[in-house]
């Protein structure tokens, strides 16, 4: 109050330092969103399209853990659970259009995320984690036992069949560019849940969870909306994946798949919106690349190798270090 | 974009037709991929060593086939279909692959096989044991080269019931691989005159079998067939051994063993074990003489699959060079064309629904007393002729054979 | 005959004695688990492989040195419990004070590399172990035969279980221990090195999962694979009996064994799964296990 000019110069300064900021991310955005578009003419659409769906599943598993602070051990189950509801749908009802097939997958993952939260969401830290995953075991019991998946052969030849009746998605590049709107819109959403006051109030709960109760939020409620909204979004990622790769198998619900998941989010940045997508496609090129090479015998003590470092080293991931880089020397 | 391709390649395979090219091998390159599991449950069977084997039968043949080249990438399947499905399109709409070689898992066999197809390319499997590979699986573009569930159960399962074991206790890993491998055995247990008294399926994986292997021995059954795989097998084989479920008058069976398995538990806890085999390396000369050169190279004995490994490729290479052509559908003609000779099979053939059919052998495994080396393990007991081994033709499924 | 649902009284008395010795097993591996968290908050990932050590250098001990089962069975612990200061020491302690989910992940990692690692040296199909002489044969029960080599489990089993129980809860060192990761400054100004302590505590608790590896060498099959495939399994047990506590490991362990037993009897295929089963269920009634305190 007692220097009423100089505080609106720093706010005008602010303000112009926000407005340089948001263009230099609107920049940022539109030579990634070219990038993408290009992407399937440079590279092998179906491995972008593998990408994206990992992406879309660790952006999911983030929204929980990375904003919420749930670390939910059990993620593999929505993902196997959207992919398998889409995979028999497709397959056994050839009237049914692949969106459709998908949506259901999605509200199929959405319903047990419902289940997995009402059952888990009164649990701490660990003990959630645990919940979480013994319920997946569970859902892995069941996709074993069930002839409609079957069993350890997997599902096959799964129809990628037309979009709204219309567009062959049998042709990779029509599929590349609906599983990139698919994945762009989901993203998005992301983005504003967790820019939203909802969003603020999560990440509150991962802050300080009493203190967010004794401000009156009813915590539980919350917590039951990302986990069932993460649990959607994966889903939708496991029934996108089923269409690209024209299968599903029990490695999706394997509680490797859900340590992967965490792996990704981990490297790329929890809590940062585009750490997942990084991590995601980090860890899925470096997977690839090395079942190839001379080293593809050692993907996995490479990829401990890189959980440990990461852990040490790198907690904040790539897009962490590099936000906490650039705000150090840059800012 | 595919439908240009196919034009273009067969307007370029006109004009060398027209032109008098003898060689049609695409690109002037053989390429071969090899994909197995290569740090997971079944590293053992095939694996790293596959990739020996492979290499080895490039080597024989003279590294070239009609002066085209031969180039072979591999790739770690990871046991996941979805792993398997990447690197195979991949190699094939990228990177020209014209042969996808191992193959092991059936789930990551059966989504290779279907990208095969779309592809028009030829893949060998020959890593796994679901008989559905060419029955309802069956495509035009794949061949099931060393064995599969039907022979396993029919092998050993009639020749234990006409030895007299009558009664039958099975333990069945709980998963499509081990349902069809315990109704393959029901089926021939019933017709030679056995009956099953009891079934019971176990998780898979399941590390303690001693609960199971008493209820077993509670059945007074003559015979406790395994129906599971791998750690599953091994694990029931010590847990039996160490019940005395032989030495209280009960014949073990195990329907699925590889040499690596029977390796590793040894003789004394699997001695007396009955089991069928589609290829044994102490056979005669030549078998010896080839396990020896893959000895030096792997520090292993080889198993079936490995020899397996080598055959085929040796067979799909004298196909290339026959028909001077890489196209999958020539060259798997000519493969079903001529009957394999070599130290793998005697009179193998493949058949139209891409089964590989050749003489069985049933198997012991010997006491300590009769081994006399690490790998000297297994007496063969039996041929089993390759017609009476398989799933006859008329029993099949394959739309390729019911619809002609 | 007498039958209980369908079942021979007989059998279900097997079913039963063979239930409770796999659940001391389980104890076994649960009790480490349950020391390293309950005294220093580090969620043990690794827990599996170390157990995985445990049978693997017994073997290996064995083929390449000739050393017997008996020096295994202190030699091999001694090794592992080695490693395991090493990696407290260069690893773990990195991360003191951070949320536990990183010693999680951390050993995750860990886990993944050591298993990987050893598959590319000795492959999968597992290695070979001969029963030791004295354990050959068994007894016959009546209603069972039990092998000798069981009985060896169950009572070693239930000593080390009794006295890692005995020494934290009863004793001075134990008491130190208690106090040294509680308040680790306090006794620091004792002069008691905690560093080391704790790098001790994490060494003796995966002692327990390595003494656990040698009893199953000449029982199971001994592959790097082999402690993936029982890591969450122990862990569940864990989870029910309270993360944390060491008798309630130690009881859970063998109540687990006794119910995947009972499960195993009349519906076989569900034995893998009853156990988690059994932990959605006991959380939900008690939110931090059967004999947790409030966390």
């Amino acid at each position: 109050m007692t220097q009423p000019v100089n505080q609106t110069e720093i706010q005008k300064a602010i303000l112009e330092q926000q407005s340089a900021d948001n263009r230099k991310k609107m920049i940022l955005n539109g030579v990634l969103l070219l990038l993408l578009l290009a992407a399937p003419f440079a590279m092998y659409p179906v491995f972008l399209m593998k990408i994206l769906c990992f992406a879309l599943f660790a952006v999911a598993f983030n929204l929980l853990f990375g904003f919420t602070g749930l670390l939910s051990f059990g993620h593999a189950a929505f993902l196997a659970a959207g992919g398998y509801t889409t995979g028999y749908l497709l397959s056994n009802f050839s009237g049914l259009t692949t969106e459709l097939g998908i949506i259901a997958g999605t509200v199929a993952a959405t319903v047990l995320g419902l289940g997995f939260a009402l059952l888990s969401i009164r649990r701490q830290g660990i003990y959630f984690a645990m919940v979480t995953l013994a319920l997946s075991q569970l859902v892995f019991f069941f996709l074993v036992q069930s002839e409609f998946t079957g069993g350890e052969d997997g599902m096959h030849g799964i129809p990628r069949g037309h979009l709204f009746g219309l567009v062959d998605l049998s042709d990779n590049y029509n599929l590349y560019y609906f599983v990139l709107a698919v994945f762009l819109g989901c993203y998005l959403l992301v983005q504003r849940i967790v820019s939203s006051p909802y969003g603020q109030v999560l990440k509150a709960i991962k802050q300080n969870e009493p203190r967010a109760i004794s401000l009156g939020y009813n915590v539980n409620r919350y917590k039951v909306l990302a986990f069932v909204i993460s649990a959607a979004l994966a889903g939708l990622a496991g029934s996108l994946k089923s269409v690209v790769f024209q299968l599903a198998s029990l490695n999706d619900a394997h509680w490797h798949m859900s340590g992967e998941v965490i792996l990704m989010t981990l490297v790329g940045g929890m809590g940062t919106l585009l750490g997942p997508v990084v991590g995601a496609t980090f860890v899925v090129n470096i997977e690839y690349q090395l079942s190839q090479g001379p080293l593809r015998d050692w993907v996995d003590p490479i990829l401990g190798g890189i959980f440990v470092i990461t852990v040490l080293a790198f907690r904040s991931g790539i897009v962490g270090e590099i936000q906490k880089f650039v705000k150090k020397n840059l800012g | 974009m595919t439908m240009m391709k196919k034009l273009l390649t067969s307007a370029v395979a006109t004009a060398m037709m027209v032109g008098g090219a003898q060689a049609a091998v695409s690109n002037d390159t053989v390429k071969i991929g090899y994909l197995a599991d290569m740090s997971g449950t079944y590293r053992d069977l095939a694996g790293p060593n596959g990739m020996k084997a492979l290499e080895m039968a490039i080597a024989d043949f003279g590294g070239k086939v009609n002066g085209a080249k031969i180039e072979v990438v591999s790739a770690d399947d990871r046991n996941s279909p979805d792993v398997a499905s990447s690197t195979v399109r991949r190699w094939v709409e990228n990177e020209n692959v014209d042969l996808v070689a191992g193959l092991v898992a059936s789930s990551v066999s059966i989504a290779v096989s279907d990208i095969l197809e779309e592809n028009d390319k030829l893949g060998i499997v020959s890593g796994s044991a679901a008989s559905s590979i060419t029955n309802e699986h069956c495509t035009p573009n794949h061949i099931h080269y060393v064995y599969d569930t039907y022979p396993l159960a029919n092998g050993t399962a009639s020749a234990v019931v006409k030895e007299g074991g009558k009664t039958w206790y099975i333990l069945t890993a709980d998963y499509a691989f081990g349902h069809a491998l315990e109704g393959d055995v029901t089926r021939v247990v019933e017709a030679n005159g056995g009956e099953i008294i009891g079934t019971l399926r176990h998780p898979f994986p399941t590390p303690d079998f001693s609960s199971f292997i008493l209820q077993a021995q509670a059945s007074g059954a003559d015979v406790v067939a395994l129906a599971n795989a791998g750690a599953d097998t091994t694990n029931a084989i010590n847990t039996a051994s160490e019940f005395g479920v032989t030495q209280s008058g009960q014949t073990l069976a195990a329907l699925l063993l590889f040499l690596t398995d029977v390796h590793a538990l040894g003789v004394d806890a699997a001695q007396g074990i009955q089991l069928t085999t589609g290829w044994y390396w102490d056979m005669n000369d030549e078998t010896r003489a080839w396990s020896d050169r893959f000895e030096e190279e792997t520090g292993v004995r080889p198993t079936m699959v490995h020899a397996g490994i080598y055959s085929s490729t040796m067979q799909y290479l004298k196909a290339v060079e026959a028909t001077g052509s890489d196209d999958a559908q020539t060259v798997r003609k000519q493969m079903m064309d001529t009957p394999i000779n070599d130290m793998f099979a005697k009179n193998g053939k493949i058949r139209a629904d891409g089964r590989m059919v050749h003489d069985m052998y049933l198997a012991e495994v010997k006491t300590p007393a009769e081994s006399k080396g690490e790998w000297d393990l297994y007496k063969i007991l039996r041929t089993i002729p390759a017609d009476e081994a398989y799933r006859p033709l008329s029993e099949s499924k394959c739309p390729l054979v019911t619809s002609k | 005959m007498s039958m209980i649902f369908g079942v021979p009284l007989a059998v279900l008395a097997g079913q039963l004695l063979i239930g409770v010795i796999n659940g001391a097993f389980y104890a076994l591996l649960s009790l480490g688990l349950a020391v390293i968290f309950g005294l220093l908050k580090i969620i043990n990932f690794a827990h599996g492989a170390m157990y995985m050590l445990g049978a693997m250098s017994t073997v290996i001990l064995f083929d390449s040195l000739g050393v017997n089962y008996w020096v295994a069975l202190f030699l091999a612990p001694l090794l592992v419990g080695a490693v395991g200061v090493v990696i407290e020491y260069f690893l773990l302690r990195r991360i003191a004070g951070q949320d536990h989910i990183y010693s999680l992940l951390l050993t995750f990692g860990v886990a993944l590399l050591l298993g990987g690692v050893l598959t590319n040296i000795y492959g999968v199909s597992g290695l070979r172990y001969a029963m030791p002489d004295v354990f050959q044969g068994g007894m016959k029960l009546g209603f069972m035969f039990l092998p000798y080599y069981r009985l060896w489990v169950i009572v070693m089993a239930l000593l080390v279980c009794f006295g890692t129980w005995f020494m934290i809860e009863k004793t001075k060192l134990g008491a130190y221990l208690r106090a040294g990761t509680e308040d680790s400054q306090l006794m620091q100004g004792f002069g008691i090195n905690v560093p080391l302590l704790i790098s001790l505590t994490y060494g003796f608790g995966v002692m327990l999962a390595a003494f656990a590896g040698v009893l199953a060498a000449p029982i199971y099959s001994v592959t790097p694979v082999m402690g993936s495939h029982i890591l969450i399994t122990v862990f569940a047990v864990v989870v029910i009996g309270g993360m944390g506590s060491i008798g309630g490991a130690i009881i859970t362990g063998i109540l687990m064994g006794v119910i995947e037993g009972l499960t195993k009897t009349f519906y076989p295929p569900a034995s893998s799964a009853v156990i988690f089963l059994v932990m959605v269920v006991v959380l939900m009634f008690r939110p931090s296990g059967l004999f947790g305190k409030e966390a």
